[in-house]
């Protein structure tokens, strides 16, 4: 780009001044259109019966109602699956976190007999589409005893091919001094990926557990498939059952309960949008 | 006392050399990740192969093997290859629209802009939300009479064809829905590839005198095509995989309209407990899955420009 030289003709400017309207006419009506959905739940969810069935729509309430909430919570144990939800998908983060961390340190720092072979192994796993194993890991839980319980949810999707090679990827990055120092010192491997590799590539782990989080947040499939009671059930589960089962809930109750799922995900993305964003755009052009 | 010393001290064990020691940690370490894509990835490559050659409703004790029937139901069955042409359809009704808007967009954010960041949140926002909940939302503006949708087709004197009770618009609901949730993503991974693209290419041509068009359609547009081929092969690939939005807005009616791939094997396992058929239709999964992939990295090497 060329920046240093200065444009100060008037007719240029002008132009300058009309394309960056244009830019940010363009953007404000595309954002909003993308975003209209979220608006529009946001602004059901909150009204009244006789509000929900007007055509042309009321944008805004006239009032509040915070009671289609409450009526929602109490319609289903929300609670539950709330709690079922949190339990899973954190317990699920950790796990993979882990378990991607130590094979990730295994492959980028210790020698091995045909390393790079088994380091294969995993990348191979990425080519079979998780959606084949359904039938197979249901037996599989089955002969376990796992269905119906938080393991059964957690377990079958905890290994991670794509952590291994991402944070493999972030743990070749740390300069050899600093792991050649950490030996002169006496520390072992399990502490090396504690106290080195794991807080200096701070920025990928993190990175990853917010993938990780909204992944396993949203899941849809399996839970439903594994879960066969109302207290086992996750949100998103639960959320399509409750309109099934109650005839009586309007839009703006399953417009509320769509928002009390979506929220924490929400929530989250907005916080880290940039870290999420970029971590999106950097896989995508290296990879 | 190192962690050898004592497990030696404890246990008995003889004293280890350095070479083995790492080597046990590497076992050590990698265990967890290898046992787990050997229980639940690699086993039900090899037990779906296997379920494919026989009839079982999961209740009896043990699978019938009836050899290739699986696989000669499959070709004959109409529903599969209506299956298939409905995941084409989802796929190619939307990716054309979503490279487009999302280069147009990713142009016109490539600028320093201000609030360049909340466009861009904005925008990419849906990529990452629960399937289900958004389903409903979309449920909800589809609606014939009441849904938001019916503001512009108002408008435009259309009237709302009813989207997802229609066997003819069921589809292209979940088309708009896939735009929606997709465009973001593409526009986020065509930034990154327009920042890569080097400033000295435009330079270059500059001082030949190319023009902003030119320019456009000489360097943007042919640096651009891995990452456009990238996001054609993607959709396609995600087209394969949907589940959630389906299952929710249509259940994939009304006559098989908008049934997909994986709503047709979780339909067969779990519904019609046809445990032998939903395999074969898995290892038809994986065959197409792991085709399209080999395609794309042979075309990729020949086809693209760098």
């Amino acid at each position: 780009m060329i920046t240093s030289r200065r444009i100060t003709h008037p007719k240029v400017v002008a132009q300058r001044i009309v394309s960056r309207i244009l830019s940010h006419a363009t953007l404000i009506f595309a954002a909003g259109i993308i975003g209209l959905p979220f608006f529009w739940m946001i602004s059901t969810s909150f009204k009244s019966d006789v509000e929900v069935g007007l055509f042309p729509p009321v944008w805004i309430p006239s009032a509040l109602l915070w009671e289609n909430y409450v009526r929602v919570w109490t319609s289903a144990p929300f609670d539950m699956f709330y709690l079922n939800s949190i339990i899973t998908t954190l317990s699920g983060l950790v796990l993979e976190v882990i378990i991607g961390a130590m094979s990730a340190y295994a492959f980028a720092r210790i020698e091995f007999p045909h390393r790079d072979a088994l380091f294969l192994v995993v990348l191979a796993t990425m080519m079979i589409p998780g959606e084949m194993a359904l039938v197979p890991n249901y037996l599989t839980l089955r002969n376990l005893e796992w269905i119906n319980t938080y393991q059964g949810i957690v377990i079958p999707y905890v290994s991670s091919a794509f952590g291994c090679f991402l944070l493999r990827q972030a743990f070749f990055s740390i300069p050899q001094d600093i792991f050649d120092a950490a030996k002169m010192d006496g520390a072992g491997h399990l502490r090396v990926l504690m106290s080195i590799a794991l807080p200096m590539t701070r920025p990928v782990v993190a990175t990853f557990a917010l993938f990780l989080f909204i992944a396993k947040w949203n899941a849809y499939l399996w839970p439903l498939i594994v879960t066969n009671t109302w207290n086992m059930r996750t949100l998103p589960i639960g959320l399509v059952l409750v309109r099934e089962a109650e005839g009586t809930l309007g839009w703006q109750h399953v417009m509320a309960a769509s928002l009390l799922v979506l929220l924490p995900v929400l929530i989250v993305f907005f916080l880290a949008q940039r870290q999420i964003i970029e971590g999106i755009a950097r896989g995508a052009v290296k990879g | 006392m190192n962690a050898s010393q004592a497990s030696a001290a404890i246990f008995g064990f003889p004293r280890l050399t350095h070479y083995q020691r790492e080597r046990l940690t590497f076992l050590a370490l990698i265990a967890p990740n290898f046992i787990l894509f050997g229980v639940f990835t690699f086993w039900p490559l090899i037990y779906n192969f296997y379920l494919s050659f026989n009839k079982w409703n999961m209740i009896t004790p043990t699978p019938t093997w009836i050899g290739l029937d699986n696989y000669a139901t499959m070709i004959q069955d109409p529903i599969f290859w209506k299956v298939l042409g409905n995941t084409l359809y989802l796929a190619s009704g939307s990716i054309a629209i979503r490279l487009v808007l999302a280069l147009a967009l990713a142009l016109v954010l490539n600028q320093k802009l201000a609030g360049r960041d909340v466009y861009r949140a904005i925008i990419f926002s849906p990529t990452f939300t629960t399937g289900a909940a958004v389903a409903l939302v979309w449920t909800w503006i589809l609606h014939k009479n009441l849904g938001l949708l019916r503001l512009p087709l108002d408008l435009l004197g259309i009237a709302s064809p009813n989207w997802l009770t229609d066997v003819n618009w069921t589809i292209p609901a979940l088309i708009i829905v896939t735009i929606w949730r997709g465009l973001g993503y593409d526009m986020v991974i065509f930034l990154a590839g327009l920042q890569s693209i080097p400033a000295e290419l435009y330079e270059a041509a500059r001082v030949d005198g190319a023009g902003r068009w030119s320019l456009f359609r000489h360097i943007t547009l042919p640096m651009l095509s891995p990452i456009s081929f990238f996001l054609i092969v993607t959709s396609i690939i995600g087209a394969l995989q949907v589940f959630d939005i389906v299952a929710v807005m249509t259940g994939g009616g009304p006559m098989n309209s908008s049934k997909v791939y994986v709503y047709y094997v979780y339909e067969n396992a779990f519904k019609f407990f046809k445990v032998g058929y939903a395999a074969a239709l898995s290892m038809a999964l994986f065959v197409i899955t792991l085709g399209i992939t080999i395609f794309q990295t042979r075309l990729s090497r020949r086809w693209v420009h760098y």
